[in-house]
């Protein structure tokens, strides 16, 4: 063939091709659409708490033989789009799982594009249940789209939260009042930066240095040893992965020398302890967990099944999150979107954090703080939690 | 010689004049623009969601077209300026309404790209490309640093709501401007300027054109499309970050697809935006998993087997089976003949 | 005093993350949207290494470098040349090679996130304290400097010292009359493409020791390596290293003395004023 019927059969191809949505395995299976970042800005941070999740809900749905519907055993199908960490991507994908009429749409990652499809979540009338978007706005948004549930706790809380354990070291003696704060200038980080400034003076800190950083410096030196000059007794740092990473380098570089090292994101993956081992002993950051034998549990399926270790932040909530929805699947007895969330609002549910209650739309009970003992990152603040493992000092970079 | 210099007016009726072929260009594509209008009548909302895409890409990539097609300039700063707009509809919208930012966001993009524009002109070639590229990033980096230092994060949601169609219709009027806006600078002494600044610059300057203003005004026109465009999709985000509103990715979109279709007609863009967009669709809805590899893979085939863009695959079968309707497509408008 | 330190050890990062492109560029006249990919493919073959057989990175680069060098080889010869061949003019080539390496990138993405996964690897070597006059500094900065002075040393003295560095240069100056006076040019512009890959490569398995990589982190590097590269003109190797360190020091300078927030806008506010006072950059030639 030559080059120019090549083109003509290709482009016909591809222009019919949209028009033609192929015809999915029938009701035999619960039609369940998964969107995510599979490449771009947000990948990675999916690529260990988002992803995974639904690939093991689905072996351990299907291990068990399905969602058990009142119109018999189900199995679930997964439907999967990679939205490329761009907003409009991820409007297209769900309105094109809507095409493909799922049964249901799982969460979806990243605050940015939780708040791009809420209107369309709203408008085709699925629940929207999601973990991945923190925000200070989630009355706002809750009461604007009713069908939209923020299993995860706002901004504030957790940076209140961090200077809270800081706080409490403070009034029992164990550190000074002087705190260095550097954050990431993107929007979380941004933010978390804001709202803690203003609780750092109320609670009698003196701000010691205090700058931010553009997303992807590469080298943070400068700001590591300014903060280091400026002689803190605390350091915090509300940062991304990279930059997590980058300052905890650095802070056992320079021996910082402070008894208590906060970083926001990251702290709590895997990643972070297999690179630094014992030097993050004491770390705090984002999250955290309160062991339990379901817990560990949790993580060996999780490793067992995808291959990749879960974090100690988002992921067992994620989990949890997965089993309030196969119960409440369950409990209705069929795919009908507005008994779901009506169910939602008025349930609540045993999960391996405990138990989960969003029906104010809302999470009432999680995870803030954690801290690197002996090779675990244990919660060590949280809303609605108590019984927290008390916060130890950090003694040196070894 | 210079050209007779005339009024305004008289050479606004002068451009009005329409010989009999560009009647009938004039008559398809309104035609083709009722047609297109149509769409959020018969449509999906999945078709619909696709319609907006390719609208607002039309847009972005005829506008830029606009600046880049007779100066064979490549501007990689359409990221700025699309996020500008959207940045003054996400910080002004707690204090004002909805059209009055979108208004502003136009201001804002003619005086940002009037400085720039003006600052450039001695910049050419793979210099300029990169020096947009760095215009892009500074802006991004720029806003960051503000929203940290006025510790704001008010300003950052836009929850309005612009139903689906309304939006497309908007979209769709501001490609109908772009396009008439095109179509009056290649009927003008600008369009005849550029024409000769585009076969070779130091002829026109030498035949007493006032190559930087041209560029100028041209660059200035385009980027305020671009912000104009911001400002109307920032509703449809809701949620306005640096990284989602300077997305570099953007500019680069907006260049491929304007550069696939063919840059040296009015309509060429168009041509690209529609089959790019299709295409990215179906690859992203058929292969999700191997989503960017397939990607790739068109580009690479679209760059060896499509080299002078749709417009010239176009006019190559139209050349070879349909000699007559050659005459419909090359009178339409701005470009090398 | 330690400013210029920190300036200078970020300096040699942007000047390897630059000089493949350089190469590239300024030789093979390719503009390759893709170099970024490539550096993160050094990377996740100096990681994959390390954390599966406890490779020295440094050692890697010993199987990196000449994996590298084969596959751009291969990409020139197989990808690029036709459109080489098939380009009437500088510009038309040009725009040709942005959107086929624009296409390479995503490819090269897809393929690293099918080997690799989504996720962002990192380990830790030599992140030991090294001291310079009294001040620590990561051991592991020092050590990627220092490769990255061999390097660009090496490239230099090879470019201005040899006879094939000076068959590189010719074609760079004006490939017609370089044919001209009997140089492959075909095979010279593969090998300035070869060369730049393997360098690009390198230069991420040097960053791999302290940055965390992850498929999809290519496009920054390729951007910021196309800001030193114009920043510095074309025209001479040396130019993109001394942009490399000026915008290396200048970076460091707004981060202590500033603010940190700045630090990427002086460096886009740095190049914006030098492309303005100087529009073929800091030592390119004058365009013809």
């Amino acid at each position: 063939m030559d080059r120019r019927s090549v083109i003509k059969l290709v482009g016909a191809t591809a222009l019919s091709a949209p028009f033609a949505r192929v015809a999915r395995a029938q009701d035999a299976t619960v039609k369940i659409g998964v969107v995510g970042p599979r490449t771009g800005l947000m990948a990675s941070g999916a690529a260990v708490t988002h992803f995974p999740q639904f690939k093991l809900w689905e072996h351990e749905v299907n291990a068990r033989g399905g969602l058990k519907l009142k119109s018999g055993h189900k199995k679930v199908e997964l439907i999967e789009y990679d939205d490329r960490s761009q907003p409009g991507e991820t409007i297209k994908a769900v309105e094109r799982l809507a095409a493909d009429k799922v049964d249901f749409i799982m969460p979806i990652y990243g605050t940015g594009y939780n708040l791009a499809v809420a209107p369309v979540f709203d408008k085709l009338g699925y629940p929207q249940v999601t973990q991945a978007a923190v925000t200070d706005q989630i009355d706002t948004l809750t009461k604007r789209y009713p069908r939209l549930f923020i299993v995860q706790g706002s901004t504030t809380s957790y940076a209140s939260s961090a200077v809270g354990v800081l706080k409490k070291l403070k009034d029992d003696g164990k550190i000074g009042n002087k705190v260095a704060v550097v954050n990431v200038a993107d929007a979380f980080g941004i933010e978390l930066a804001n709202a803690g400034r203003g609780i750092f003076d109320k609670s009698g800190f003196e701000i010691v240095y205090d700058k931010s950083y553009p997303l992807g410096t590469q080298d943070l030196a400068p700001v590591m040893k300014s903060a280091k000059a400026a002689n803190p007794d605390a350091f915090v740092a509300w940062s991304y992965p990279p930059d997590t990473f980058g300052l905890a380098e650095l802070a056992k570089v320079e021996n910082l020398n402070v008894k208590a090292y906060y970083s926001a994101v990251a702290v709590a993956f895997p990643a972070f302890k297999k690179k630094f081992g014992s030097a993050i002993e004491n770390v705090l950051g984002c999250g955290g967990i309160q062991d339990s034998a379901e817990i560990r549990d949790f993580y060996k399926r999780h490793h067992d099944v995808t291959g990749v270790d879960a974090d100690y932040w988002a992921s067992p909530v994620y989990y949890s999150m997965l089993q309030m929805l196969t119960q409440t699947f369950e409990s209705v007895g069929a795919m009908d979107r507005e008994a779901i969330t009506a169910h939602l609002k008025s349930h609540t549910f045993k999960t391996i954090i405990g138990e989960m209650d969003v029906r104010k739309q809302k999470l009432t009970r999680y995870w803030t703080v954690g801290q690197w003992q002996d090779g675990t990152f244990h919660a060590v603040a949280g809303v609605g939690f108590t019984d927290f493992k008390p916060v130890r000092l950090k003694t040196g970079w070894a | 010689m210079q050209p007779r210099p005339r009024g305004f007016v008289q050479g606004l009726r002068a451009t009005l004049v329409l010989s009999r072929a560009e009647r009938r260009d004039v008559i398809v594509s309104a035609a083709l623009l009722l047609a297109a209008a149509l769409l959020p009548l018969i449509a999906t909302d999945y078709w619909l969601s696709i319609g907006i895409s390719i609208a607002s890409f039309t847009v972005l990539a005829t506008s830029w077209a606009l600046f880049s097609g007779p100066t064979n300039y490549i501007s990689l700063a359409s990221a700025a300026f699309f996020g500008i707009g959207m940045y003054m509809v996400g910080a002004g919208l707690p204090y004002l309404p909805f059209p009055l930012l979108v208004l502003i966001a136009g201001v804002a993009g003619v005086l940002v790209s009037a400085v720039v524009g003006l600052a450039t002109l001695r910049i050419s070639g793979v210099y300029f490309v990169i020096f947009t590229l760095g215009l892009a990033e500074l802006v991004r980096q720029v806003v960051a640093w503000a929203q940290h230092v006025m510790g704001a994060s008010s300003g950052l949601y836009v929850l309005i709501s612009i139903s689906d169609p309304t939006l497309y219709w908007l979209l769709l009027g501001m490609a109908t401007v772009v396009y008439l806006v095109g179509w009056f600078i290649g009927r003008s002494r600008l369009g005849f300027a550029l024409r000769i600044i585009g076969n070779d610059e130091v002829v026109a300057v030498h035949c007493g054109i006032n190559t930087a203003r041209a560029k100028v005004v041209l660059f200035v026109i385009s980027s305020t499309f671009a912000s104009v465009t911001g400002a109307l999709l920032a509703p449809r985000y809701s949620y306005v970050e640096p990284s989602i509103a300077f997305s570099p990715f953007l500019s680069f979109e907006v260049v491929i697809m304007a550069l696939l279709g063919g840059v040296h007609r009015l309509w060429g863009p168009l041509v690209g935006v529609i089959p790019f967009t299709l295409l990215w669709e179906f690859i992203s809805s058929k292969f999700p998993t191997q989503t960017t590899i397939l990607l790739g893979a068109c580009f690479l085939l679209i760059v060896y087997f499509i080299p002078r863009g749709v417009v010239g695959l176009l006019e190559d079968l139209f050349r070879q089976r349909y000699g007559a309707l050659k005459a419909l497509f090359k009178s339409g408008g701005g470009g090398r003949a | 005093m330690d400013v210029i330190i920190i300036g200078l050890l970020l300096g040699g990062n942007y000047a390897i993350m630059a000089m493949g492109l350089q190469l590239q560029y300024g030789v093979a006249r390719i503009m390759n949207l893709a170099s970024g990919e490539v550096l993160v493919c050094g990377a996740f073959g100096a990681i994959w290494l390390f954390t599966a057989y406890s490779l020295s990175p440094l050692l890697a680069l010993i199987g990196v470098v000449p994996a590298a060098f084969v596959v751009n080889w291969a990409i020139y010869w197989l990808m690029i040349l036709p459109l080489v061949k098939r380009a009437k003019t500088q510009g038309q080539l040009e725009v040709d090679c942005i959107l086929a390496t624009f296409g390479l990138s995503f490819m090269a993405i897809g393929i690293l996130l099918a080997m690799f996964g989504g996720e962002f690897l990192a380990y830790s070597y030599l992140a030991r304290p090294f001291e310079i006059l009294g001040q620590p500094y990561s051991l592991n900065r020092v050590v990627a400097f220092l490769c990255s002075t061999v390097l660009c040393v090496g490239l230099y003295l090879w470019l201005h010292h040899t006879r094939a560095g000076l068959t590189l240069r010719a074609v760079s100056v004006n490939p017609s009359a370089a044919g001209l006076v009997s140089i492959n040019v075909a095979r010279t512009s593969a090998l300035a493409f070869a060369l730049g890959g393997a360098v690009s490569a390198s230069g991420g398995a040097l960053l791999s020791m302290f940055l965390t990589f992850d498929a999809s982190t290519g496009v920054m590097f390729t951007m910021k390596a196309l800001v030193i590269v114009i920043m510095g003109g074309l025209g001479d190797i040396r130019g993109s290293i001394i942009a490399a360190f000026i915008l290396g020091l200048t970076e460091t300078a707004v981060a202590t003395y500033i603010d940190p927030g700045l630090t990427l806008a002086a460096a886009y506010v740095l190049f914006i004023v030098i492309l303005l006072v100087r529009p073929e950059g800091l030592l390119g030639r004058p365009s013809s």
